[in-house]
């Protein structure tokens, strides 16, 4: 009887402590953030609403805002994702695309420098009024030069 | 095919196989006339593609270059008999990636005439280990053994190490394939003169040339050869015919009980590996000034005529060698350039004889593998792999696309010998399953390298423009600030200059 109640009360005394650690002692976010921002493509697309992947991933860890908004990284990327939160897997908001580059038409090129300041990842070279080009190699087929272009000379290809 | 072996003292499983040698090896090696046509792939080697330095209609001589090699990593190619250049076009090949390589063909004008050598090559000794490793690379060898890495590359790598030994690789473990035996028999000299080149070129003292035991003659040729030379910085070293023992891993376990690192290179553990034909092609170009212009290859298997090794020029198609050796009989089926268990099989005969090509195997019906079932976990994959892996835990892995297990268990490490494949009792196609899944993986490792830069790079860029719109906050609020210090002063004095200006008027 008595070593029933003796391991009851531990059994209890460890229960708070451990739900009282839980609450109080905050959880180390910041490296979370970090795991998930390494699963995520790193295309720095923005079309999941976020400017960039690790905004995207911080929101996903702090403001449980869903896993399924990437459609660069895919189903894949949902997966892991979905294994590494613990959460459920769900079908993808947008359809899922696959990897592109961008390529600037050179010869239509006028020279205004709207998709260099867009470029996330700094993968167009050029100069005011100087032919654009994009850096193949840097490229993550992130669309965002596409809309800023006055002339439309910009266009995205598969890369396979 | 026989039971696993467990009766090794220093490698790990292994099979011993049937070894269906002596149809190719009762006759001496017959040395094949000049074909009419000629195709060279310009890339033969691993590494960086060459460039064809010869135009459509050009003449070519006989040892003349025509594909030379820009990268770091490569081997030029010659032209094996003289003749005109007709084409540089995509051409099949027996490659483990893709079906067609830029081949430049050449229709042979029958005169085999020869481009100008050197007169009196110098002697290799009185050459720097230096001059030498350059030579070398000018003469387009490459590991003959199967792997095609430039030779030159691989000495030049093995200097910056500290060697102890030179193992000349003569075990050829794999059923069917016989030319590095009849080599041997035939070219004992050069062979050992290729290993005093080498042992030159790395300045070495110790040479093991590494003949299996089922070699008798090639060993009794050898053995005179070596007495004949007195040379006692080599010596012959007979290990046990198990597949896969000539492996280069293998074989420096085999020979020296040093174990090669995961990832490693023989080079760690003190060792050159270079197969007796590559020593051979060394020898025939330093001091015969004869670059790689041809390569001992057997024709075999039930579906060929008259097995025989022949001595053929590289970019002979596979269908004028197998003429030469009577033709196929009526059973043949399936053609496969290598060995039967890290062969490939190709499906016309169209495609050259590269530097690479050991073997031509014609075989009455594929090797049965039965139908696939489900893995019992019976652990007999790993009795027999030599490198002491789990097939069968990798296997489970693979279902799952658990690349991180995977690697864990040491996936990269899988030479794809077969023998896991050989012994499954649910004939699961093991290392096929493997070299997807190590594909798999190189191309998750370029896309994360890939992930990585993007993300440096966005971090980088959001950082400059937190640093410029800093300086630009930081600069206006400065004059600003110049601007409130200054103003009254200067308000003043605009007025005065104002009121001075009126008084004149």
């Amino acid at each position: 009887m008595t070593a029933v109640v003796t391991i009851a009360i531990i059994a209890l005394l460890t229960g708070l402590a451990l739900s009282y650690a839980k609450r109080s002692l905050p959880a180390k976010a910041s490296s979370l953030i970090e795991q998930v921002n390494k699963l995520l493509p790193q295309t720095q697309c923005a079309q999941c609403g976020y400017p960039g992947c690790r905004p995207y991933a911080a929101a996903i860890v702090d403001q449980d805002i869903g896993i399924n908004l990437c459609p660069p990284g895919g189903d894949e990327t949902m997966r892991r994702l979905a294994a590494l939160l613990g959460r459920e897997t769900s079908p993808l908001a947008e359809q899922a695309i696959e990897p592109m580059i961008a390529v600037i038409d050179e010869s239509r090129c006028i020279g205004c420098t709207h998709c260099r300041n867009a470029c996330p990842v700094d993968a167009i070279v050029g100069a005011h009024q100087l032919m654009h080009t994009i850096i193949e190699a840097e490229c993550t087929g992130c669309e965002l030069c596409i809309a800023p272009c006055p002339v439309d000379c910009i266009s995205l290809r598969s890369v396979a | 095919m026989s039971a696993p072996t467990y009766d090794l003292g220093k490698l790990h499983g292994g099979l011993r196989l049937q070894a269906h040698k002596s149809a190719a090896t009762a006759e001496p090696i017959k040395k094949l006339p000049i074909p009419a046509q000629l195709v060279l792939p310009i890339t033969q080697h691993v590494g960086d593609p060459s460039q064809p330095i010869v135009g459509i209609g050009e003449r070519v001589l006989k040892g003349q270059l025509i594909a030379e090699s820009d990268g770091t990593l490569g081997a030029p190619v010659h032209a094996s008999s003289s003749g005109k250049v007709v084409a540089i076009e995509p051409w099949p090949v027996s490659r483990r990636l893709g079906d067609n390589a830029p081949c430049i063909v050449i229709e042979c004008d029958g005169e085999d005439c020869a481009i100008e050598a050197l007169e009196n090559p110098p002697g290799f000794a009185t050459l720097s280990p230096d001059e030498l490793l350059t030579r070398i690379l000018q003469g387009g060898i490459v590991g003959l053994g199967g792997a095609v890495f430039p030779t030159a590359q691989k000495l030049m790598q093995a200097v910056t190490c500290e060697l102890e030994y030179l193992i000349l690789n003569g075990v050829e473990c794999e059923p069917y394939i016989s030319c590095d035996d009849v080599l041997m028999r035939e070219y004992a000299q050069e062979v050992l003169g290729g290993a005093q080149i080498l042992m030159h070129a790395l300045q070495l003292e110790k040479c093991y040339i590494a003949v299996e035991s089922d070699k008798p003659e090639a060993i009794r040729q050898l053995g005179e050869q070596m007495a004949e030379l007195e040379d006692d910085r080599i010596v012959l070293k007979l290990v046990p015919t198990i597949y896969p023992s000539g492996g280069e891993d293998q074989l420096v376990q085999l020979v020296t009980n040093l174990e090669v690192p995961t990832g490693g290179l023989p080079t760690d553990v003190g060792c050159l590996v270079q197969n007796v034909g590559t020593a051979t092609a060394i020898y025939a170009w330093i001091v015969n000034n004869q670059p790689l212009l041809s390569r001992v290859t057997t024709v075999t298997g039930d579906g060929v005529a008259q097995p025989m090794n022949v001595e053929a020029r590289i970019g002979t198609t596979v269908a004028d060698i197998v003429e030469f050796a009577g033709g196929y009989t009526d059973r043949a089926q399936q053609l496969i350039i290598g060995g039967p268990m890290t062969g490939k099989s190709v499906t016309t005969d169209r495609v050259p004889l590269v530097k690479a090509t050991n073997c031509i195997l014609v075989l009455s019906e594929a090797p049965s593998i039965g139908d696939e079932m489900p893995c019992i976990r019976c652990g007999d994959c790993a009795a027999v792999c030599p490198i002491q892996l789990l097939p069968q835990q990798l296997f489970w892995y693979a279902c799952a696309d658990n690349e991180e297990k995977m690697r864990l268990h040491g996936l990269v490490d899988c030479i794809e010998c077969g023998c896991c494949d050989l012994v499954c009792p649910s004939h699961i196609p093991l290392t096929a399953d493997f070299r997807t899944a190590k594909a798999r993986i190189h191309e998750q490792a370029i896309e994360k390298a890939r992930a990585e830069r993007a993300r440096a790079r966005f971090e980088a860029r959001n950082e400059r423009l937190e640093n410029e719109q800093r300086t630009r906050d930081d600069e206006l609020a400065q004059q600003k600030e110049a601007a409130k210090q200054s103003g009254p002063a200067a308000i003043a004095e605009i007025l005065k200059r104002k009121q001075e200006q009126q008084d004149e008027d």
